[in-house]
């Protein structure tokens, strides 16, 4: 089976800006390197690593997104901060979702402190992506067994090389497909 | 545990009893439960700390059953992932299809045609009435109650029978296409699905009967394993666990999808938080499923089942988040394009893994077998947890 093609770095999302009294009041909070845009009705924060946990924590007291209905990672191997972690809120007042995202090479301050939820979530945005966490009271892996190498949905992991290891350290053959 | 029998024959006798102060011991007890627990409803394993009776500690281990769906996803096209998302929730895989057909319908901007939608709510209506049964035939089974397992099975197997009639398979159904559905109905649908709630209704009094007011299963239940609202909000807790809080939150009614304004149907809550309004709120959401049931198969509209939808799937760049109303609670899907036939990331919210982590609030000073009453009263399944 041949291996499927590396991706092609993506072109941009055709996202239209977003700007409402919400984001005039985050921009207000939030000086700089914050952008707001929306796609299929859909709206998303943009902001620096450094300030996600402010901004989550902001967006919670003050806004109402009280509800962090998930967090996850895609990974972009040839940017030079390769991870986009996405965090998801949701309000039960608005009844509304917004997105947060940041980039990161390395870690992002843990937002465990804000949201109990964010402990197994950040927990296996490190096991599949080894995107680390600052803060977060036990970042160990959750899924996959502790003894096992690397993290598999980091796009440069392909599941063919990850069977012939297997198949060559334990079976003692080349391949198994 | 501890030292073989043999080993402690063999030490002299004044080593092992002490000759004055407490007999007992009373250090702490590691006790490990499951993977192969028949409670723990799959390949959960929970590391306990006691002392004497009392949960002190408490860890899960999960993975067991991880198979790397998300990794799947990423070298399959949009359409050969469908039949994937089955194996998640495998108790309630239409709800899963359902999800994932809708995120990838909003990624192209198509909508499924009426007739589609009023077959899918009834089909996950269903789905999600079975999902509850097995839930409370091994909820009470765990708890000690044997019984009900036989005639919650009873009742489930009719709503299997018309997934089969439908699409040949009983669990991981396949049920629908992005755009549409698998299948048309097949001839006698309706009144199948009709029959089915006429011998359902009854079937609901019988189970209130052996257990609502049965002073063993109140005891177990009643005032264990609370959760707050704001502890749901905390821990990202939805489905009946947070409605059981007193949160009339259901994503059918908060953001209807697949025409679920049209329906009148009632939130049921309920105030303690606690497993016993956790099993009165799910056994209070069959009813109202039923009543969804018999609205949408009185006027499914005529006319075509799929979407024109082109036959090789080329979302433009671009991702959407979309989430539905499991049985078991929120369960959402997050989906990046990069333009070309397979997706760039599929990342799936799965309810019953946030759901889980709060074991670890709702445990914590409880009683070793309240433990396994609490995890029944999450209603997990392992599949979607560890995907």
């Amino acid at each position: 089976m041949a291996e499927h093609a590396q991706p092609k770095p993506p072109a941009p999302m055709a996202a239209t800006p977003w700007e409402d009294e919400l984001t005039a009041r985050i921009a207000a909070q939030f000086a700089g390197n914050i952008l707001f845009a929306s796609y299929l009705r859909e709206n998303f924060v943009t902001c620096s690593p450094e300030s996600i946990h402010d901004l989550v924590l902001y967006l919670r007291d003050q806004e109402g997104f009280d509800f962090l209905t998930d967090l996850t990672v895609v990974d972009y191997p040839k940017d030079d901060h390769r991870f986009e972690l996405i965090y998801i809120l949701y309000s039960f007042a608005r009844n509304e979702r917004i997105r947060v995202k940041t980039r990161t090479s390395v870690s992002v301050p843990s937002i465990t402190p804000i949201f109990h939820a964010a402990n197994w979530l950040e927990r296996e945005s490190f096991d599949m992506f080894g995107v680390s966490f600052e803060g977060h009271p036990d970042l160990k892996r959750i899924l996959l067994p502790d003894e096992w190498h690397g993290h598999p949905l980091r796009k440069d992991t392909s599941i063919i090389a990850m069977d012939n290891e297997w198949v060559q350290a334990n079976l003692g053959i080349e391949s198994g497909q | 545990m501890g030292a073989g029998e043999s080993g402690n024959r063999e030490r002299p006798v004044s080593e092992t009893v002490p000759h004055e102060g407490n007999y007992l011991d009373q250090s702490e007890l590691v006790l490990n439960m499951g993977p192969q627990h028949p409670s723990t409803h799959g390949v959960l394993r929970v590391i306990l700390k006691l002392d004497g009776e009392r949960v002190t500690g408490l860890e899960c281990v999960i993975g067991y059953l991880h198979r790397g769906v998300e990794k799947i996803a990423e070298n399959r096209t949009y359409t050969m992932f469908v039949p994937y998302v089955d194996r998640m929730d495998y108790v309630a895989a239409v709800s899963n299809g359902l999800g994932y057909c809708l995120a990838v319908e909003r990624l192209i901007s198509v909508e499924a045609p009426p007739r589609a939608q009023a077959a899918r709510v009834i089909l996950t209506e269903l789905n999600r009435i079975a999902s509850h049964l097995l839930w409370l035939g091994t909820h009470a089974l765990d708890i000690g109650a044997i019984s009900p397992l036989f005639y919650t099975f009873r009742e489930r197997e009719e709503i299997l029978k018309i997934f089969e009639n439908y699409c040949g398979a009983r669990l991981t159904t396949h049920a629908f296409r992005i755009g549409g559905l698998q299948y048309e109905l097949y001839e006698g649908f309706e009144q199948q699905v009709r029959a089915f709630c006429e011998y359902f209704k009854p079937k609901l009094n019988e189970y209130h009967k052996l257990l609502t007011k049965n002073p063993i299963w109140v005891d177990r239940l009643r005032g264990i394993g609370i959760l707050t609202v704001e502890d749901c909000k905390q821990y990202s807790v939805s489905g009946p666990l947070i409605r059981a809080a007193g949160l009339a939150w259901d994503l059918r009614k908060a953001q209807p999808y697949s025409g679920y304004e049209q329906y009148e149907f009632d939130i049921p809550t309920g105030s303690n938080g606690d497993s016993y309004d956790r099993y009165l709120v799910r056994m209070a959401e069959m009813p109202e499923s039923l009543r969804i049931i018999e609205q949408a198969v009185e006027r499914i509209p005529t006319g075509p089942i799929l979407a024109r939808v082109p036959k090789v799937l080329k979302p433009a760049v671009g991702e959407v988040y979309v989430s539905i109303e499991a049985p078991k609670g929120e369960l959402g899907y997050f989906i990046v394009s990069d333009g070309t036939v397979q997706p760039y990331r599929v990342r799936v919210r799965p309810p019953s893994f946030l759901n889980l982590q709060s074991l670890h609030k709702m445990a914590m000073g409880a009683l070793v077998a309240d433990v396994v009453a609490i995890i029944g009263t999450i209603d997990i399944v392992l599949g979607e947890v560890d995907r």
